[in-house]
């Protein structure tokens, strides 16, 4: 009486695990070819990472910070490598940084082309809509289970839980960029002449290149928080070493994996919001 | 059936049959969801109003027809929500018309598909826009070769026609800077360079000097209007301002709710208004800027050949009671004028012709002269001013009278003269 009826109850959570099953086994080879469209570039980078000498490493960032975000974020680049280095996290750090890098490379390509079709498209945005709340909302728990079924454990599912989780903002701030373009900066470009193509490359992308990089600066930042959970399915580098505190309820070793991680979300989010705003100060003195 | 007009404006005997170069015909632009249903369904003589709270649907152009001819600066005014930005839109089908034709050259637009259209718009047609249009990321000259970018014209060829647009505009010198270090007057000459650089034959300006302070408009409404005499082009200009539209077109078309109320010369338009609508808007334009003198001129009321007996001279004046008598050849070209006190002088010395007494030196002014030019000529002497055509033929005279009833009176202006 007080009780759900249970004729009423649908086996739902068993359709989704066999539904899993059944792409697990048959789908075996497609889960394959993206398995390897990952990991090389992403063993790549995190082997070239090691390889490179430490001293390297810090010159290369610093440079690119101080080319694009200024003096102050090149001081704090080098200050900030240097502590990681002297913390014994050096190697941890540059996996860590691989996965972002990673993740974030594979968000924005699938993100920025997806983020155009909803522009261009009322019924392609209304649709897509639904699943971008979804995936934003649902706990990022959740997709380290199906990402563990079809992509085993290491960092090949990190990567991908991380891009499910993260490639959102990158759609929804592409999708909202070309549409926030001055509508008759558009109809310039249609009356000269301009295809559609023209018209997205010359017009709608430059201009919505400001909202556009706050969208990957969003997915960045959410690819940092992704990195210690996606520990728990085997991704080495920082994230393992906070779980690792957390197991062996060693704070210290816990709080120092964080600094660093909070060093690296920094150093990132600094240097990606200046290549956003490098060229569009003028634009919003222009009115 | 072609379409063709009888050039008329000065000269009455060189009348050319010309084709339009944009005719537009019965179009209409209704926005809603249904536009076709409710095209067809439409009563004639149901409002905007009506029809937007019956359907749902707004008529943003209704019926509307014109013809634009080469060279010819057609001005289309109208207040905001008139529709003149939606028609404008749909000669370069930036917006697809409900139905009607709009015809470019000849060649319906309607018909053609995107590549066609795309090419029409890269080489046929440009346009300059209200809030300029321009391309905040690039620098000035950049935004100028868009156009020819576009039309992907080699690097070498785009920045020479390029540099010459930005000469013509004034704006040399500031081809590095970038849009928000201009100011709006010089923004929207970029505008303008822009269009200018792909030297299309027809210009479509969407009220491209509302957005400017009064002061720097009026001084690029004068630069565009000595940029108009070097450069031939076929320009349709939208605009709110009824002075503006009177300064600059040849002609004028008068918007209101969607439809063209008046089509006429800035002359007729403020001389002869259709309806109460656009007496009301021409109500405190100074007429003296607009009415020409061939429009106030009057036959002259002693003509006389330079062997005319003096005797007979004075008897004509007396009967005409006129002034002056106005000596003209056979070819009808003025000699010269009599008043009517040499006239008498002559009498007296008992000379047989008027030959001798005819002043050589007289007023006089081309049929196109506004009446605010002639004034000066008027109120310095006292003989009616002479209106010559070019080969110096005597077309009619301006009289102080009539020139204060053309600045003065009302409507009612031209009655004496018709």
């Amino acid at each position: 009486m007080f009780d759900f009826p249970e004729f009423f109850s649908f086996p739902l959570g068993d359709w989704i695990n066999i539904t899993v099953d059944w792409l697990t086994l048959e789908w075996a080879p497609f889960f394959d070819v993206i398995t390897i469209a990952i990991r090389e570039p992403l063993v790549s980078l995190e082997h070239f990472l090691w390889w490179l000498p430490w001293w390297a490493v810090i010159v290369i960032l610093a440079a690119v910070a101080w080319r694009f975000a200024g003096r102050r974020i090149a001081l704090f680049t080098v200050c900030g490598m240097l502590f990681i280095g002297v913390m014994g996290l050096w190697d941890e750090t540059m996996t860590t940084l691989a996965i972002i890098v990673t993740s974030v490379a594979v968000s924005v390509l699938v993100g920025i082309p997806l983020g155009i079709l909803a522009a261009k498209s009322d019924r392609v945005e209304a649709v897509a809509r639904p699943f971008l709340d979804g995936m934003q909302t649902m706990p990022s728990f959740v997709y380290l289970i199906p990402a563990v079924f079809f992509f085993g454990l290491g960092k090949v599912p990190a990567v991908v839980a991380t891009f499910i989780y993260a490639v959102p903002p990158c759609i929804r701030l592409t999708n909202l960029g070309i549409r926030q373009v001055s509508s008759e900066v558009v109809e310039a470009g249609k009356a000269f002449g301009s295809t559609g193509l023209q018209l997205l490359f010359k017009i709608q992308l430059p201009l919505a290149r400001p909202t556009i990089m706050a969208g990957v600066n969003q997915t960045i930042m959410m690819a940092l928080a992704m990195v210690v959970i996606a520990s728990m399915i085997g991704a080495s580098g920082l994230g393992l070493e906070v779980l690792r505190g957390i197991q062996r309820l060693d704070v210290g070793q816990g709080f120092l994996a964080g600094i660093s991680i909070v060093i690296v979300a920094i150093l990132i989010d600094r240097v990606s919001q200046a290549l956003g705003r490098t060229r569009e100060t003028g634009l919003r003195r222009g009115g | 059936m072609p379409i063709t007009r009888k050039k008329s404006k000065v000269s009455n005997r060189s009348e050319v049959e010309e084709e339009a170069k944009v005719l537009c015909q019965n179009l209409w632009k209704i926005f809603g969801p249904d536009p076709q249903q409710v095209l067809s369904n439409i009563d004639d003589g149901a409002t905007k109003q009506e029809v937007l709270e019956e359907t749902g649907h707004v008529i943003a152009v209704k019926d509307v027809s014109f013809e634009v001819y080469e060279n010819e600066i057609f001005v289309i005014m109208g207040l905001s929500g008139s529709g003149k930005s939606t028609l404008v839109r749909c000669i370069n089908r930036l917006i697809e018309p409900t139905s009607g034709m709009v015809l470019i050259d000849g060649v319906d637009i309607a018909q053609m598909n995107n590549a066609e259209l795309r090419q029409l718009r890269r080489h046929k047609l440009s346009m300059v826009f209200q809030n300029f249009g321009l391309l905040p990321h690039r620098s000035v000259l950049d935004n100028v070769v868009f156009g020819l970018e576009l039309r992907r014209e080699k690097r070498k060829e785009r920045q020479k026609k390029a540099a010459r647009a930005i000469e013509m505009v004034g704006l040399k010198g500031w081809e590095k800077s970038r849009i928000y270090e201009l100011s709006g007057g010089m923004q929207q000459r970029v505008g303008l360079a822009r269009s200018l650089a792909v030297d299309s034959e027809i210009i479509l300006m969407d009220e491209p000097f509302s957005a400017l302070d009064p002061l720097i408009r009026r001084q690029m409404q004068d630069e565009f209007i000595n940029l108009r005499s070097v450069v031939k082009k076929t320009v349709i200009f939208i605009t709110h301002d009824l002075i503006e539209a009177l300064k600059l077109g040849d002609r004028i078309a008068i918007m209101k709710d969607g439809e063209i109320v008046q089509i006429g010369t800035p002359e007729e338009i403020v001389s002869q208004p259709a309806d109460d609508y656009v007496s009301e808007f021409v109500r405190d334009v100074p007429r003296g800027k607009v009415v020409l003198a061939e429009s106030i001129m009057e036959k002259p009321a002693v003509l006389i050949s330079s062997d005319q007996n003096p005797e007979v001279v004075i008897e004509e004046l007396k009967a005409k009671r006129a002034a002056v008598a106005f000596v003209i050849d056979a070819d009808g070209k003025l000699e010269g004028i009599v008043t009517k006190e040499q006239a008498m002088a002559a009498a007296q010395k008992r000379l047989t012709s008027i030959e001798g007494v005819a002043q050589r030196e007289f007023p006089s002014t081309s049929p196109d002269t506004t009446v605010e030019q002639v004034l000066p000529l008027v109120a310095e002497g006292n003989v009616p001013v002479a209106v010559l055509d070019e080969e110096k033929r005597l077309l009619g005279v301006v009289t102080r009278l009539a020139l204060i009833h053309a600045m003065y009176a009302g409507n009612e202006t031209n009655d004496a003269n018709e």
